[in-house]
């Protein structure tokens, strides 16, 4: 993959960061690089991974105190220029609390901390992100998380409608999102936030490998 | 310089489901209380802060509340502020 780094970043309490290098270094070959959380500069790598995790405890929100960190103020020329960004679970939560993506993730439904393997349905492979199901619309990726439920209010749901901005939705409904959403992108399609783990279903040996093509896809310019 | 102490009250919009609150307030019923028609929980946030006065102050505390204390998208703010 010629010298592409992608950038998994860690913060204090993040815990995918290192599933997130092994599925890219071990099953894609793609070279990754950790970026601690007070590092501003992003110049030698060419896309980024928001992994999963706890960053500072969830304290106040889960995402709300990282969205403060250099590496993340320093995040938005980095959009801007293009460059891909995925925000896994945690990653998710930060992406919406620092306003890359719209709505929010609140307390699941049913205030479980659900981990389970879940069907999703493709609804849009915007920014290439999930162009491998031509054959199959649907994929299944493993959920671990308390706080997923998405949450927006009308206007923006319809926004994401109309502009086909949701990547992925819940064939059953594991947390109580609205619309059943697990995963968007913004409108340019070079951000993707979603609850599921791409990373924990890269091995047949491991459950999967429909998490693959969305870590794979990183690489698209 | 004057002191001040403000107590920011968070809560989730109205028209966000709150299930701590729906299970706590389950609770409360199993407890034998009755009569509760709604119970649903927010935070409540302390700051002590020194300022010129209180217009600068509640610029600062509704900064942090805006940015910070609140995600505005799915909560509400409010604050009581007191001079020390």
């Amino acid at each position: 993959m010629d010298n592409f780094t992608v950038g998994v970043v860690v913060f204090p309490g993040s815990n995918c960061d290192r599933d997130v290098s092994w599925a890219l270094e071990g099953c894609l070959d793609i070279r990754t690089k950790y970026l601690w959380h007070e590092s501003s500069d992003l110049s030698d790598v060419d896309a980024i991974v928001l992994p999963g995790g706890f960053s500072y405890g969830d304290y106040l929100r889960c995402g709300a105190i990282a969205r403060f960190s250099p590496l993340i103020n320093a995040l938005d020329e980095f959009v801007k220029s293009g460059k891909r960004v995925l925000g896994i679970c945690n990653g998710f939560q930060i992406l919406t609390e620092s306003g890359f993506l719209p709505g929010a993730l609140t307390a699941n439904k049913n205030l479980n901390f659900i981990c389970d393997d879940v069907e999703l349905d493709i609804v849009s492979s915007k920014g290439g992100w999930f162009n491998n199901v031509d054959e199959k619309q649907t994929i299944k990726l493993p959920i671990a998380h308390g706080e997923g439920r998405y949450h927006c209010d009308s206007d923006t749901l319809k926004k994401l409608v109309d502009k086909e901005l949701i990547a992925l939705r819940y064939k059953n409904n594991p947390n109580g999102s609205s619309f059943d959403i697990a995963g968007i992108t913004n409108e340019k399609g070079n951000v993707l936030g979603l609850m599921p783990h791409p990373e924990r279903a890269c091995d047949e040996t491991i459950g999967g490998t429909d998490g693959l093509f969305t870590l794979k896809s990183l690489i698209l310019k | 310089m004057d002191q001040f102490a403000v107590k920011v009250f968070v809560r989730l919009r109205p028209s966000v489901l709150d299930p701590a609150g729906e299970a706590t307030k389950s609770a409360s019923i199993k407890l034998g209380a009755e009569g509760i028609k709604s119970l649903r929980i927010g935070k409540m946030i302390e700051v002590k802060i020194e300022g010129n006065g209180e217009n600068e102050v509640r610029e600062k505390i509704d900064l942090l509340c805006d940015r910070l204390f609140a995600n505005t998208v799915i909560e509400d703010y409010e604050y009581s502020l007191e001079k020390l």
